[in-house]
């Protein structure tokens, strides 16, 4: 008995037999995969030992590390100030205080932050597209 | 009309305009419930709505997720009583987001499936880390519903007062309401429904704020000048019984000890990249891209609505003072009198739709993160080592789950009553999000000599740390006077030690698969190579 024509062997309707093999020889689509199968989709330490990954990784932690001590304590120095610093704060500027103009200087410096962030990352996007693209990856 | 009759109508046609306006609000959300139902198919579809909404839907939702009743009505009463200390919970509500933003949305996207305890089990042990996991996902969901159920049954009592079950009390009738309508959503419409009924929120809530906003500029002829000149001298009943008159732009009014306001603000900063119903809006998305747009116009939203309660919480103190607020329903009635007094009936309604929808927004956001951490990390990985015995079984125990949950968390606001502190609770969710589950998160994806026992001494100290402090906090147990713990926020100590717990586990042991899995998870974190993507249809 010669193979059937398509190498898809799932029970088809209408098949000459009623007992067709288990499973399938092809291999499975890519969102059936589960993780575990997934796993060596990709040659994970030849990417991350690559001098681009290297340098994506160096650039994230030049941005991301000195940014987020500078919000941590732009924000901290507002309940140290208002709290242990307070005649200092109370000065008037115009119609309101020095505490409320700091408070609501807060807002736009994480607007400026996230911001600056989104520029930095559009970056990465397109170094790690590019480092995909060379690893003959899919994505 | 005869005048008499005239004058008695009035007061039933003002307290059914709010009424009218909340079943407007229930009938298109369960539309959209309707709709979703017929939509969702598959796992993917009902955890993660099929990971198919876009940058500004997420951040609109992100919005509605996380700005709770407590946000809308509770700063605003707080700015109207205690002037600048309220404002500085708006300021760390915003910040926080940079932490979500620089530090977790990205990795978790691009490493896990479901759940914050997917990016944990990924390189660890998966059964022990999704238990503890799944244990302080559950435990911030309950204690944080419940203190939105109580909150939702006060203000919808207050507010509504039309809807009322006979037999019931008025608190008991809101309490069931938002609890069955939050059970529907979740049980039926899954993170789809849940998603754009959170959408809605934030655009009601928006709307409602800015038009408060202007009526109240408009009151000062939008002069900034003299809107803020009037908060120099606010005048109200002190606590002897003698008018007192304060700069409400003063420091001081709430927060007498400064380290108070400091371990609020690390509370919010690390407590919110770890809230799980915020962490897994981000699986929503098509790709980590994606969920950073949306983080960033979560931002947008959530900033321009903490900047407006300048104008709401500070307006409602200097047009109504706070002793006309505490004369007619405390603080948590700040803005829906300002409303009142500024736009008449139908803006009061308005407003109190507007709290409602919040309410319902952030529970059923609360809901559907337990279940889908009960029904993924606990019964799927725990219970039968990660796999279905039946299709669709994940599923089916979510649902189950948000149903259980749904009527364990009316029931216990029931019992517990409208007198109970729900303050503590709220306290409680941001401090084991910030002293558990951050530092879990933060070390599995930066730090490869970090393992099981480390994820499990973060999760289990700062859990332990985090309750046991707040229960002997001047809002635990033993009240103001009996407090062994002096700061009604743990965060100060009990962030230190979820770290702690965290590099001590880590250092007494070892495990050369978490070390050996690191460099996989860091090029996927970093890459997004193998996420999970979106559905195709």
């Amino acid at each position: 008995m010669s193979l059937p024509e398509s190498p898809d062997l799932t029970p088809e309707s209408g098949a000459p037999t009623e007992v067709a093999p288990l499973g399938r020889t092809t291999p499975k689509p890519a969102h059936e995969l589960t993780a575990a199968e997934d796993r060596d989709a990709a040659d994970w330490a030849g990417i991350a030992a690559s001098a681009e990954f290297k340098a994506l990784l160096k650039s994230k932690a030049r941005f991301i590390v000195p940014t987020t001590v500078f919000f941590i304590v732009y924000y901290f120095a507002l309940p140290v100030l208002v709290g242990f610093f307070p005649e200092s704060m109370t000065v008037r500027v115009g119609s309101v205080n020095l505490a409320y103009l700091f408070a609501l200087s807060q807002f736009f410096m994480a607007w400026a932050v996230a911001f600056a962030y989104t520029r930095a990352a559009a970056k990465w996007d397109t170094a790690s597209a590019g480092l995909l693209a060379k690893f003959h990856a899919k994505k | 009309m005869h005048p008499l009759l005239a004058q008695a109508a009035a007061p039933v046609a003002q307290s059914y305009t709010p009424l009218a306006m909340f079943l407007a609000f229930v009938a298109a959300t369960l539309v959209i419930t309707w709709w979703s139902a017929r939509r969702s198919q598959g796992a993917s579809a009902y955890f993660a709505a099929g990971r198919r909404i876009t940058g500004w839907q997420n951040g609109l939702a992100v919005a509605g997720d996380y700005m709770s009743a407590a946000s809308f009505l509770g700063i605003a009463g707080m700015i109207a009583f205690s002037g600048y200390d309220g404002f500085m919970y708006s300021v760390g509500f915003l910040v926080a987001y940079l932490t979500v933003l620089l530090i977790v949305a990205e990795p978790l996207r691009n490493a896990g499936k479901y759940t914050m305890a997917d990016v944990l089990a990924y390189r660890l042990k998966p059964r022990p880390v999704r238990a503890v996991a799944s244990l302080s996902t559950l435990t911030v969901s309950a204690f944080y519903m419940v203190a939105q159920m109580v909150g939702a049954g006060i203000l919808v009592s207050t507010l509504i007062p039309a809807l009322q079950i006979p037999g019931l009390t008025g608190f008991a009738t809101s309490v069931i309401c938002v609890g069955i309508l939050m059970i529907v959503y979740v049980v039926f419409g899954g993170m789809l429904a849940t998603t754009w009924v959170q959408i809605i929120k934030a655009i009601l809530l928006m709307s409602g704020s800015a038009f408060l906003s202007f009526k109240v500029m408009q009151h000062y002829q939008f002069s900034f000048t003299a809107f803020f000149d009037s908060l120099s001298h606010i005048t109200f009943t002190g606590a002897n019984g003698q008018p007192v008159t304060q700069d409400f732009l003063t420091p001081g009014l709430k927060f007498k000890n400064p380290l108070e306001q400091i371990s609020l603000g690390m509370a919010l900063l690390f407590g919110t990249a770890g809230l799980p119903h915020i962490l897994i809006r981000f699986y929503t998305v098509p790709d980590a891209k994606t969920a950073r747009a949306s983080v960033v116009w979560a931002m947008i939203i959530i900033g321009l609505f903490y900047i407006m309660t300048t104008f709401f919480g500070f307006g409602a103190a200097s047009i109504l003072g706070p002793d006309f607020i505490k004369a007619h329903g405390g603080t948590n009635m700040a803005a829906p009198l300002l409303a009142q007094k500024l736009g008449g009936e139908i803006f009061f309604a308005f407003i109190s739709a507007v709290a409602f929808a919040t309410i319902l927004a952030v529970v059923a956001g609360l809901t559907i993160s337990a279940s889908t951490s009960f029904a993924h990390d606990f019964y799927t990985n725990v219970l039968l080592h990660g796999k279905e015995s039946r299709p669709g079984q994940e599923v089916r125990v979510a649902r189950i789950t948000a149903f259980v949950v749904g009527a364990f968390s009316i029931g216990i606001a029931i019992i517990l009553g409208p007198k109970v502190n729900v303050a503590f609770l709220v306290g409680l969710a941001f401090a084991v999000a910030a002293s558990a589950n951050l530092p879990a998160i933060v070390f599995s994806v930066f730090w490869r000599r970090f393992n099981t026992a480390g994820a499990i001494g973060s999760l289990v100290m700062g859990l332990g740390s985090s309750i046991a402090l707040i229960l002997v906090s001047p809002v635990g147990i033993f009240g103001p006077k009996g407090a062994l713990f002096p700061l009604e926020n743990p965060g100060i100590v009990s962030i230190p030690l979820g770290f702690l717990g965290a590099i001590v586990g880590t250092l007494l042991t070892r495990e050369p698969s978490s070390e050996a899995l690191f460099t996989e998870l860091t090029v996927r974190a970093n890459t997004g190579l193998g996420a999970e993507k979106a559905s195709e249809h």
